[in-house]
């Protein structure tokens, strides 16, 4: 166990100095020292998707990644998606959709999920299914969720669902 | 593809207008699951909170011949190390027996192992420190010395006089054995034209909740309370184990039970390290926290279906089922998990067997036997797959054997929708089913002969793809024959209070549980349509032994026949005694008020005569106003259990639609179809998904998921890297229809929606594997079809 270190970081455009050990992974990091509770915790090896944040932009399981590396950088969690209004339709959707059950997979689900719709303004189905496909719920079976994201996508493209 | 017909005239005071049933409306409270702001066990942080971490048992049978913790007890944060021994001293053991199961015995189970251990993941020690890190860092330190001993692994072998018996007081390691015989079946196995034999083999597979377990246990000594907050499907049955192992009275415990993440059955049982975790708490006196990871949650979560079974169907030229047999085998462990047992499985699949069908000769035998793994029991849809994969596996095998179409069997010996009320042969009494309108539904659904059509154009060239059709049955809503007429203390009713607040709003206390099913939603609907208000008027508050009525939780698909139906009774009471003041307020009579979107108006015309925000100012702050002797009672509550029959059960038909890889033993499923007759539906949506998401966990049991232990008893799996789950990439899309026919033991006329997508989908893929590997003149009858087993049957490998 080496000693605790420094880092200073925005995590929700707010930001934020620490002192913690290096072995401490970004989503402890997250739920324990900031509780920011929305981000959750799975399986803790980089399969089911619960986790998933952004970082920089850029989707990442925050099991896998420590909180060290993000020093300096931008993370942006489920609490910050909701209060921005960036998903805001994406989180209609879904609940028109039911498109969660428990919700324990929802906020990973919702940000790999726009993160699709970012880099891919029309997906389809098989898409869909394809990028979702490291985020896994044990309740909906998918096919909700496969629709709430395709309403979605047809919706900002100016087209009715 | 989802139709709903429901019979207006069986829905008195659901059909008013506005109703909420039958209709399609977003769950309350979404919103915070979407916003990530629920509140799971997980996320609990409270004052002086210390967290536990299990030493587990790497090996699957050993004594404990010492622990030394002197190491791990020096290192910072470390507030205790736990041995079973010591932690003996605050929890008694038990025994995972219920007296309707006739002959099953167990052995006592200790909260942390006590000597010695008997199954890979079994706790020897708890290590309690001021964080989980801290706990885990100790955990290292601590040292404990086994002697291995053998391990019994093989459930085929786990009867055989040569095998060690793994509790010697018990004498053997058969936990339970159930032997049924109806009719005349060895003369209907001789008067039969062909006589098929078959033996199935069923994955040990588990529930893989994406919450692992999850309890904070917080013993208050100044208050001698313990306050257990656990992600828990049955909070007054975990209020009543507490109490009864840690010497309480049931007064002492609260139960409180927020957002779970996904429960399955895996957490409808109390687990040892739970127990544990309890007893720790009120040992430091302080709050304790466990939350299981995932390696943990493999090797300690209920497994459940690991069964092998034998089965034989005796049928005519003409397509007549003469009979039915079989022989089930099943290992559960070490012990029989506690308080439900785990001999309700192999019980359900000697119960179900059989039972769509006419035949009325049928014999089983069922034997349920100890072993050195992880403990099986209930999981979503009990017995279900196993009795619908063996009876419906068995009519495509005599179809196939006589030359008859499936769907043309099954027409042939379905029990005829006119001939309710009847009984099974093995007596499971029936109200009213549906299996031909489901069949003629599906058929439609899926246009059965132009996928007929298309799958013989593309076996020309050389493309595998096949048809498997399932009519399954389903027990839902269990009355007290389930566990309470056993000696369980496990609720079979529920309870609804509601009550008209001060400025009109509704506040409704249930004993049923949400783990994502739609309990809230289900709740508002009918409260809201019953009395007259919208549902946005409507709280409901579930999960809290020390403020909603007693009741039994949300399992065995019950939610919304018994807790539905008594928040129907309750709101009709409430809404009497709201009519009852309005009358006295308004110079009327009751009965020519009405109540309608959040007012008392003529029940003639719907003209408005005075909000009930109104009428709950003059009951509440103004009382002085109205008559002598007149005291309003604007809160009802209402109980209900089903009494008439034993289970309401539901049926339905599942339809797999999939092509097989026949170089690679990949399957790919195109396409899924479900009919379900689940009673009144409330809410289609809620029912569409519980279907959909119960299909998706029968397909990862048809396909995928699997614990896999060596001979030496380790789970060499227990990661979901190794272990897979459904994920949405390979999943199909799921077509839902329904045939209603309501309950009319209650006035809702709900049934159980949950559990039939699981109960059907291992069947219908089986089937159309079979179906599309007929060419090959290969026959399977083992699940998860990995690619390794449908090779292996093509004699590719």
């Amino acid at each position: 166990m080496t000693a605790a270190v420094s880092i200073s970081l925005e995590v929700n455009g707010e930001r934020v100095e620490a002192h913690i050990l290096p072995r401490l992974n970004l989503a402890d990091f997250l739920r324990e020292h900031l509780h920011l509770t929305g981000t959750h915790v799975g399986c803790e090896h980089g399969v089911c998707g619960a986790c998933t944040v952004r970082v920089n932009g850029e989707i990442v399981r925050s099991c896998l990644m420590l909180a060290v590396q993000t020093h300096g950088g931008s993370v942006e969690t489920i609490e910050g998606l909701s209060d921005s209004g960036e998903i805001a339709d994406l989180q209609a959707a879904f609940r028109d959709r039911n498109a969660l059950q428990c919700g324990y997979c929802t906020p990973g689900m919702l940000i790999a999920a726009q993160d699709l719709l970012q880099h891919n303004r029309e997906p389809d189905r098989e898409e869909i299914r394809a990028h979702l496909s490291g985020n896994y719920c044990r309740c909906t079976g998918y096919q909700a969720i496969i629709d709430a994201v395709e309403n979605t996508a047809r919706a900002r493209i100016g087209r009715a669902p | 593809m989802t139709s709903v017909s429901i019979n207006p005239d069986t829905l008195s005071v659901l059909d008013r207008p506005n109703s909420y049933i039958g209709k399609t409306v977003p769950r309350p409270n979404l919103e915070r699951l979407l916003q990530g702001r629920g509140l799971y066990v997980s996320d609990l942080e409270l004052p002086r909170m210390a967290h536990v971490v299990f030493l587990r048992s790497p090996h699957a049978h050993a004594k404990i011949l010492g622990i030394d913790a002197t190491a791990a007890r020096r290192l910072p944060g470390v507030i205790a190390v736990v041995s079973g021994q010591e932690l003996a001293a605050v929890i008694t053991p038990w025994v995972g027996v219920l007296s309707h199961l006739k002959g099953l015995k167990s052995a006592p189970q200790n909260a942390i192992a006590i000597d010695r251990v008997c199954w890979q993941g079994e706790a020897v020690a708890a290590i309690v420190a001021s964080s989980r890190a801290a706990a885990e860092d100790a955990a290292e330190q601590v040292s404990v010395e086994y002697q291995e001993l053998d391990a019994v692994t093989d459930m085929s072998t786990a009867l055989d006089p040569a095998t060690p018996v793994i509790h010697a007081a018990l004498g053997d390691n058969l936990a339970f054995e159930r032997n049924h015989d109806a009719g005349q079946v060895d003369h209907a196995f001789a008067d039969s034209d062909e006589v098929i034999d078959a033996d199935f083999i069923f994955g040990r597979h588990t529930g893989v909740t994406l919450e692992p377990r999850a309890v904070v246990a917080d013993w208050n000594a100044a208050e001698a309370r313990l306050t257990i907050y656990q992600g828990t499907q049955a909070p007054h049955m975990v209020q009543n184990i507490a109490a009864l192992h840690l010497g309480l009275r049931e007064a002492q415990v609260r139960v409180v039970c927020k957002d779970v993440g996904g429960s399955f059955g895996i957490k409808v049982h109390i687990y040892a390290d739970e127990m544990a975790t309890y007893a720790l708490s009120k040992l430091l006196r302080r709050p304790v926290k466990f939350v299981a990871d995932r390696v943990e949650s493999f090797n300690t979560d209920i497994h459940a279906r690991d069964h092998r079974c034998k089965g034989r169907i005796g049928v005519k030229r003409d397509g007549t089922i003469m009979a039915f047999e079989i022989d089930d085998l099943t290992g559960i462990g070490p012990y029989s998990m506690y308080p439900r047992t785990s001999a309700i499985e192999a019980n359900q699949v000697v119960n179900l067997v059989g039972g769509p069908y006419l035949t009325k000769n049928y014999r089983a035998r069922a034997r349920v036997v100890f072993q050195n793994k992880n403990v099986m029991c209930q999981y979503r849809a009990v017995g279900h797959p196993i009795a619908c994969s063996v009876t419906e596996g068995l009519v495509d095998l005599a179809a196939m054997k006589i030359g008859m179409d499936p769907v043309e069997i099954r027409r042939r010996n379905l029990i005829a929708d006119d001939a309710y009320p009847c009984a099974s042969p093995s007596g499971l009494r029936f109200e009213q089913l549906s299996h031909h309108a489901s069949l003629d539904k599906l058929m439609k659904m899926m246009d059965y002969d132009a996928l007929r059509a298309e799958q013989a154009a593309l076996r020309k060239q050389n493309i595998h793809r096949g048809i498997g059709i399932a009519s399954f049955i389903e027990v839902t809503n269990p009355s007290a024959a389930f566990y309470g007429v056993g000696g369980a203390r496990i609720s079979s009713q529920d309870g609804v209070a509601v009550r008209l607040d001060a400025q009109g709003s509704v506040i409704c206390h249930t004993s049923i549980t949400e783990q994502g099913q739609g309990s809230e939603s289900l709740t508002a609907q009918i409260v809201g349509s019953v009395l007259g208000v919208s549902m946005d008027r409507v709280r409901v508050i579930l999960g809290d032994t020390d403020n909603t009525p007693y009741g039994g939780g949300t399992w065995a698909s019950r939610g919304a026949g018994i807790g539905g139906e008594a928040a129907l009774q309750a709101t009709k009471i409430l809404r009497k005694n709201i009519l009852d003041v309005a009358a006295v307020i308004l110079q009327s009579t009751p009965a020519e008020l009405d109540i309608a979107n959040n007012s008392v108006v003529n029940a003639g015309d719907g003209a408005p005569r005075i909000e009930l925000n109104e009428l709950a100012r003059i009951v509440y702050f103004r009382p002085d106003t109205l008559p002598p002797g007149v005291q309003p009672e604007l809160m009802a509550t209402r109980h209900f259990v089903p009494r008439e029959y034993p289970f309401a059960f539901t049926n339905g038909v599942q339809a797999s639609w999939l092509e097989v890889d026949t170089d690679t033993g990949f399957v790919r499923l195109l396409k899924h179809w479900v009919v379900e007759d689940c009673g009144t539906i409330i809410n289609p949506q809620l029912v569409d998904e519980q279907i959909r998401g119960g299909v998706v966990q029968g397909l990862g049991a048809a396909l995928l998921e699997k614990c896999i232990y060596d001979e030496r008893g380790q789970l060499t799996n227990a990661n979901m890297a190794d272990y897979l789950v459904p994920m949405s990439g390979e999943m199909p899309d799921i077509d839902v229809g329904h045939v209603v026919s309501p309950a009319r033991e209650s006035e809702l006329g709900a049934k159980g929606a949950g559990e039939a997508g699981t109960a059907g989908a291992a069947a219908a893929v089986t089937n159309a594997v079979n179906d599309a590997l007929k060419p090959f003149g290969t026959i399977i009858t083992e699940i998860p079809l990995t690619p390794q087993v449908i090779l292996t049957a093509l004699r590719r490998i």
